[in-house]
Formats: structure tokens, C-alpha cells, sequence
């Protein structure tokens, strides 16, 4: 085992852990530990745009920004966040302009700005161009830009280090009001090199996660194999809490039958929906902005076409995005990617023939609480100093129940912009907390459980089994029938898992053991989720209950807070469920009262 | 543009059969795999396994299929999986591709299809390479915008045309598929490769860019541009489409035409 020792250390190379490292680079030494070659990290896979009003080609500003924000998340958006979010976007662009992201431009030389779903003028009159964008590689050009920039300001890289623990020490502490509690405090990671299979401990006066999402406890997403849960997995089992883990969003147009996303732009350059009768069937559900509405609004009508025997192909098990009104050389010059896509994947060409599309698992709007300066929360207000979270990984809350398109890829630029900045700051005046003793005992122990095992279950398969039961029954529409069911597999997955037999024994590369690694956290979150979901009685954004169908703001108002929490009593009592224990924390109400959400 | 565009009629009349469809037919294939595995054996051997695909399964489909249900040490690397990531790069029935985007149906199935690492960089383990020197190469040519004038309050203008300039180098995703195609790289492992000129190229015809004159200098060195011996290899290998020889032939245009 190696010890390494820096003042602030990055877990994840996404575009928020980059944009944070860029920062902290700068002011204090600073090491990224990611489980990928930064390139390959996930935000490349994003499409469409990032959001800022910049007024480049019709009016706007960043109140409706603010407000559109808000409204797309049912209203449990963290108000004051979603106005830094919304005025620093402005900046968070232009920073990445300066970086050298090469943007589309208008005939002025401008950055040129596209419609996307649920961005709208004067609140909620018409869609606006809000969607700065990049052909439909937004996503592509922003981990580029970021990566040459870490490149250019030197920032040190540890590759394929996956990070297995948070190492912390907990104090005893009295609040204000006199009660006493335990304060933790971070000390540092615990990795494990792929290469040589060595553990690594890294001594840190700051941490920030911004690991990335965990898409993969569905079957059906547009999420990278590697979007296990990492970062949330390791903070909730060193009892941070998870916030608002129900909330997972589908986006609407998946490859059928694959989950490879087709970007929102396509319907923000004017492409629509259609059933098997050839219908505009958006106009029904959204009359205003029809295939522009939010994503959870757009999953829940094309899920509700199919159910309802409209669905196309075979099966009828789909419906179409049809992009055959539009001009090829258009096509071209926005959507050159995602049309590619259609027809490698599918071998359906979009100028002529509509492409099949279905809802798939794609974005996590819960995550690790942090406070609007991303530092994170071990309860409802208490922070932890150093630790810091942003990005997917993060629920700092900008996106509510449902985010809008766009909105991660500047959430990842702002907060990641935050939390490098924050995370050097606090390191400047902060000591090193003295690591525990034995800092490797606990990941050892991790790993020698699917190391050692000689079971007889396989990883591939039990993974599997979780995948198919969330997408049967955790997906665009919930009961508590449903719910329960994935928790009864859920407790037999658990203790299949104890008998996993990993065939490869060796240390190099050991990626066999990694996935096994990896089938934990998402056994573990996919639990969270599902608790959570049960608990909301209620249907608001990406949670649909159909036992619920409306939202009940006296009951639910609240963001939900699940802490792992072995002595819970599974009394079947709302608040418990086996080793979870639910609690709430409120939404911060700036100037929006809530209303009728309806676009 | 879009923003003028009529509104689509409410409803259409749909072909028959649209969207494809019918019965997805299976077949059987034999997947060649190269393994090394230095823990083991210094010797690297090929590995044959037979397999039942579907018509829409790709590469990596076999190769995950292979690791999850016969033989789980069978080592390589991916995340996205369908093209944008560049990690699971590798040499397919001896050419490079990406295993996610190389649909098995579309190979000669009746003979075994073979896979191995990519060449020229040091193999890890099975098909895991060793992607540091690429990299190296790739952060030597300053892969990022200089600019020495103010920094504007606003964005920099661009023209569209200025922007277009540059565009199809913006698209690599350092997969490594054209460097380690080239047969320069693999003999001369002090070559930049296609990648990091492509990368060049990306920042030398950026109008926003003032440091075109220090790569150009760095890619004129005798391991830069003119080893290229424009086989092409590397432009049949991108993934992404990149003309890349014409990339390295721009910047050697550019070289001679400001007489460095």
C-alpha cells in the first residue's frame, strides 16, 4: 500500500471534475483519481447544448432561466440554487468560449443558440433559444475543451485509480442549540490501481467528488457501462445521506431497443413524435409546446401511447421521431451524429424513414446533498468540512424532480467551477486530519468478499436480474405493488451476492473483480431509489405513481433523505425499510410559489 | 433554420412496415481473441470461442458476452459503447475499429473473426495497451487555445466559415484507431502519430488561436509530420470520419507556406 498526500483531491474526470480541477489546480496541489481516461468519461456523450441567457438571438435573461428551472422540476427545485445556476451560466459559457470550445456561431460571429425542451420566453409563453451548442457534440467538445485545459494548466492525473472509500473521522460536537452530535470530518480516499491491482490511500485536507451518475441499474439507459454509482455508493455507506434518489429521468428518445440517446436538439431543430397512426400525438399532452415539453412530461405520453396500443413495429413497443420535413443538408450541418447513430445502429435513415424511439434511463436528478457551495451535507444543515460534491454525483438541488435538457452540462460547469474553487480555498487555511488507523482494512475487506468468493452466482447474471426487475417495475410508471416487488428481488439479489464467484484471480487489470465491485454500489442505490419511491406517495416530475397520480405538496413538499442506517427497523413503518432510515429536508423557496404544471 | 420552419402536419400517413422490424434473425459466430496475460505467461496465444449473436449485436456484444458468461478474465476496455468514448479501440479481422460500433453482421461471419490489441503500444493484457506514449504525443503538440490578445468581456467572434475551417478535427476522440494503424508509428515509436497532429491541426486553423507557429515549428521536428508516408491507413481507420492524411497534409502545406 502507497500513501500520497495532497491538499485536494478530485474523484472523477467528467466534465465536473475537470472544470473543478482547473480551478484547484491553480491554487493548491491538487490530484484527479478517475476510473477512466478523463476522455472517456460520460459528459462526452452529451448532445445537445448548455443553456445560458445570453440573448444572442432572441430576447431572454436569466430570471426566466431561473424560473424555467424551477417549473421543469415540479417545483422541488432548490429555488436559490437554480438562480446561481441560471446567472453564472451566462459566465460558465463564456468561460468555455475562452477555453476555446468551438461553438456553432450566428451570421455575426456570435455563439449561436437553439430551442430545447422546456426552456421557454416570459414564463412558459413560447420555446426560446436558449441551447448554446456544438453541432449535436456539446457534450463531446466540453470534455475536450476541459481536458486540454487541465492539459495546459499541468493538472495531475491519476488514470483508472477507481476510488473504493472515503476515509473520515467523526468528533463529538455541540449544535447551537445545545445538542450534541457527531461532526465528521474527511481525511482522504482509499483506490485501487487497475493497472497492478495495488491499493493507494491519498491524504487530502479536501476531497470532491464528481464521480458521475449510476444509469446502470436499469437495462434500457443511454449511461456508459462504467456509471455504476461509485461516488454515491461510497458516501452513503460512511453515512452521508443520499438526497431525492427517486427521481430518475427517462429520456424520451433511446434507439428503441438499445438506449442510445437521440438529443433533444432534434426536436428543438423541429423534429416530432409520432404513433402508429401517424399522429403529432405531443399535441394531446402538451397543446402549448408539444414535443417540447420537459422530458418526464414527453417519457410518460410515449409510454402511455404504447400502453394504450399505439405503439409501433412488431411488437408495438415504440413510437417515432420523425425528421423527414426537415432539409438533409440541415440534418446535416445540426444533427450529424445522432443521425449516424440511426443508421449504424439501426440501419434506419432518418432523411427519409422516421427513426423508432423509446424512454430510456438516463440521469440521476438525487444525489450526495451539498449547500449551494457544494459542500456537503452529512444531515439536513450540518457540512462536512472539505468534502465537497458536484455534478451528477451531487444534489446540490438545481433540477428538482426533473431536469431539464442542457441543464447538466451546466450544472457541471458551475458547481464544478464552485467546488474547485472551494475545495482550494478551504485547503489553504485547513490542516490534514490524521488518517484512521488501517485506512485500507475496509476496501480490503471489499474486495476479498468477490476476490475470495467461490460461490457459484456470476456477476453478469445477477446484474442482470437487477436491471430487468428496475426497468419492469421502477421505471416511467410506479405503484407500490411494483415497488415492493423490486425490493422482494433486491433481497434476493443481496444474498445471491454474497456467493459471487469471480473467475479472474489475478491483479492486472483486474476488471472482472471491478464489475463485481461495481454490482454492489448498484445493488445498494437501486434499493435507495426504490425505498425512496415507495415512501413518495405521490406523483411529481420523473416519479410517476399511478396509485398517486397527483402531486401533493402539503404531504410531499420535501426532499427526501435516506441514510443507510443498520439498526432501522424493518417494521415496515414508512420511515424504515431495512437498513434505510427516511427522513425530509425543505425545499428553499426564494420568490416562485408553486403552481399547476402544465406547458 | 429552424425557427422558420412551417409546423409539421398533425398526422401523416405511415408506410407500411415502418421502423423496420419482423423477426431479428440469430446466427453463430467464432470470436478469435488475442490473449496476454504476463501474470501467467509471457507467451501471448489466441483464444477461440463460439457464440450465438443476434443481427443488431455488435463487437463488443460478443466480447461482453464472452466475459460475462464463459470466460471472465478475457480483459478489454470500454464505457460508452457506442462510439463517442473511444476506449475499446482494437484491431478487427486486422483492421482498427471500435468494438461498439462494428456490427457483427456486417463482418464475413462464416470465417472466425479475430480481435486483438492495437499495435505500436506496449500490450497490458489481452486487448489493454499501454496508452501513455499516445497521450504523451498527444499533450506535446500544445493541444489548447493560446491566444495573446485581451480577453474579450464577451465571446470572441468567430465566423461561421472560420468555424468550419477546423471542424472535422474537433471530432476525434483519441481513441488511438489512426495512430496505431500507421505503419510509421508502429517502426519509429518517437513519431508524433496521426492523433496528435489531427490535434494540431484543431488548434493551428482555430482563427481564435495566435500559437499556430510554435506547433507548426514542434511538428516539423523529425518526428513530425514528414515521416507521414500517406498510406491512409489512418484516415480507414477513424471511427469518427476525420480526413486525417488530409489534416497532416494541411499542416504541411502550412509548414512550407510560412517557411518555418
Amino acid at each position: 500500500m502507497q500513501v500520497h498526500k495532497y491538499d485536494v483531491v478530485i474523484v472523477g474526470a467528467g466534465g465536473a471534475g475537470m472544470r473543478a480541477a482547473i480551478e484547484s489546480g491553480q491554487r493548491a496541489r491538487t490530484a484527479v483519481l478517475t476510473k477512466l481516461y478523463p476522455t472517456r468519461s460520460h459528459t462526452g456523450a452529451a448532445q445537445g447544448g448548455m443553456c445560458a441567457a445570453l440573448a444572442n438571438v432572441e430576447e431572454d435573461n436569466w430570471e426566466w432561466h431561473t424560473f424555467d428551472t424551477i417549473k421543469g422540476g415540479d417545483y422541488l427545485v432548490d429555488q436559490d440554487a437554480a438562480e446561481v445556476m441560471a446567472k453564472e451560466a451566462i459566465d460558465a459559457v463564456l468561460d468555455l468560449e475562452k477555453m476555446g470550445l468551438p461553438f456553432n456561431r450566428t451570421p455575426e460571429g456570435r455563439i449561436d443558440q437553439r430551442r430545447f425542451g422546456g426552456h421557454t420566453r416570459d414564463h412558459g409563453k413560447a420555446p426560446v433559444r436558449r441551447a448554446c451548442y456544438a453541432a449535436d457534440r456539446t457534450g463531446h467538445m466540453i470534455l475536450q475543451t476541459l481536458y486540454q485545459n487541465c492539459v495546459k494548466h499541468n493538472v495531475e492525473f491519476y488514470n483508472e485509480y477507481y476510488v473504493l472509500d472515503l476515509l473520515t473521522v467523526e468528533e463529538d460536537a455541540v449544535r447551537e442549540d445545545g445538542t450534541a452530535y457527531k461532526q465528521k470530518r474527511v481525511a482522504g480516499v482509499v483506490s485501487y490501481d487497475l493497472a497492478s491491482g495495488e491499493l493507494h490511500v491519498f491524504q487530502a485536507k479536501s476531497v470532491v467528488f464528481a464521480s458521475g451518475g449510476a444509469g446502470k441499474v436499469f437495462k434500457t439507459t443511454s449511461n456508459a457501462h462504467t456509471l455504476t454509482g461509485d461516488g454515491m455508493g461510497i458516501a452513503f455507506r460512511r453515512g452521508i445521506p443520499l438526497e431525492d434518489m427517486e427521481f430518475f429521468q427517462f429520456h424520451p428518445t433511446g434507439l428503441a431497443g438499445l438506449g442510445i440517446l437521440l438529443s433533444e436538439a432534434a426536436r428543438g431543430e423541429g423534429a416530432i413524435l409520432r404513433n402508429s397512426e401517424g399522429e403529432r400525438f405531443m399535441e394531446r399532452y402538451a397543446p402549448t409546446i408539444k414535443d417540447l415539453a420537459p422530458r418526464d412530461i414527453v417519457a410518460r405520453s410515449m409510454a402511455n401511447e404504447v400502453r394504450e396500443g399505439r405503439g409501433c413495429g412488431p411488437n408495438k413497443d415504440y413510437v417515432l421521431l420523425d425528421l423527414t420535413h426537415l432539409e438533409p443538408a440541415h440534418i446535416d450541418a445540426k444533427l450529424p451524429d445522432i443521425t449516424e447513430f440511426a443508421r449504424t445502429y439501426l440501419g434506419v435513415e432518418p432523411y427519409t424513414e422516421p427513426v423508432p424511439v423509446f424512454p430510456t434511463a438516463h440521469y440521476a436528478m438525487g444525489g450526495i446533498p451539498t449547500n449551494i457551495n457544494t459542500e456537503v451535507l452529512q444531515d439536513n444543515d450540518t457540512v462536512v468540512p472539505g468534502l465537497y460534491a458536484a455534478g451528477e454525483v451531487a444534489c446540490v438541488s438545481v433540477h428538482g424532480s426533473n431536469r431539464l435538457g442542457t441543464n447538466s452540462l451546466l450544472d457541471i460547469n458551475v458547481f464544478g467551477k464552485r467546488a474547485g474553487i472551494a475545495a482550494a480555498e478551504y485547503a489553504k487555511t485547513a490542516g490534514f486530519v490524521e488518517l484512521p488507523e488501517d485506512p485500507e482494512a475496509y476496501t480490503l475487506e471489499l474486495l476479498d468478499i468477490a476476490r475470495k468468493g467461490t460461490g457459484d452466482e456470476k456477476v453478469a447474471v445477477i446484474r442482470k436480474e437487477l436491471q430487468d426487475t428496475m426497468d419492469a417495475n421502477m421505471q416511467v410508471f410506479r405503484t407500490a405493488e411494483t415497488l415492493n416487488q423490486v425490493l422482494k428481488d433486491i433481497a434476493s439479489f443481496e444474498e445471491r451476492y454474497k456467493r459471487i464467484n469471480v473467475q479472474d484471480k489475478g491483479k492486472r487489470f483486474n476488471l472482472d473483480l471491478l464489475e463485481a465491485v461495481e454490482l454492489g454500489f448498484l445493488l445498494e442505490l437501486a434499493k435507495v431509489m426504490t425505498v425512496a419511491a415507495l415512501h413518495r406517495e405521490e406523483s411529481r416530475g420523473g416519479h410517476f405513481r399511478e396509485d398517486f397520480p397527483d402531486r401533493d405538496d402539503e404531504k410531499f413538499m420535501k426532499h427526501s433523505m435516506a441514510y443507510k442506517d443498520e439498526h432501522a427497523p424493518a417494521d415496515g413503518s414508512a420511515e424504515s425499510i431495512a437498513g434505510i432510515r427516511l427522513a425530509t429536508k425543505p425545499v428553499v423557496f426564494t420568490r416562485y410559489e408553486p403552481m399547476v404544471r402544465k406547458y | 433554420m429552424s425557427a422558420e420552419l412551417a409546423e409539421p402536419a398533425s398526422k401523416i400517413e405511415l408506410p407500411a412496415g415502418v421502423g423496420g422490424g419482423g423477426e431479428i434473425p440469430t446466427f453463430d459466430i467464432t470470436l478469435r481473441v488475442r490473449r496476454y496475460n504476463p501474470e501467467v505467461s509471457e507467451e501471448a496465444r489466441w483464444d477461440d470461442f463460439k457464440l450465438t449473436m443476434y443481427g443488431t449485436d455488435r463487437v463488443l456484444d460478443a466480447l461482453h458476452k464472452i466475459k460475462w458468461e464463459v470466460d471472465g478474465s478475457v480483459s478489454f476496455r470500454r464505457s460508452c459503447a457506442h462510439g463517442v468514448c473511444g476506449s475499446d479501440a482494437m484491431r478487427i479481422n486486422g483492421r482498427n475499429r471500435l468494438a461498439c460500433k462494428t456490427l457483427l453482421k456486417d463482418l464475413d461471419t462464416s470465417k472466425p473473426i479475430t480481435v486483438e490489441p492495437i499495435k505500436g503500444l506496449p500490450v497490458e493484457k489481452d486487448l489493454i495497451v499501454d496508452m501513455e506514449p499516445f497521450f504523451q504525443s498527444f499533450r506535446e503538440v500544445m493541444p489548447f487555445l493560446i491566444n495573446k490578445g485581451h480577453e474579450p468581456t464577451k465571446e470572441r467572434l468567430q465566423s461561421a466559415e472560420d468555424r468550419e475551417r477546423f471542424d472535422d478535427t474537433t471530432k476525434c476522440i483519441l481513441c488511438a484507431a489512426c495512430t496505431s494503424s500507421c505503419p510509421v508509428f508502429w517502426t519509429d515509436g518517437q513519431y508524433f502519430g496521426p492523433a496528435a497532429i489531427v490535434n494540431a491541426h484543431r488548434f493551428i486553423f482555430d482563427s481564435r488561436d495566435d500559437a499556430g507557429d510554435m506547433r507548426l515549428e514542434i511538428l516539423n521536428d523529425k518526428e513530425g509530420v514528414w515521416r507521414c508516408r500517406t498510406t491512409f491507413n489512418c484516415s480507414e481507420a477513424c471511427p469518427r470520419g476525420i480526413q486525417v492524411t488530409q489534416a497532416i497534409a494541411e499542416v504541411k502545406q502550412a509548414i512550407l507556406s510560412r517557411k518555418i
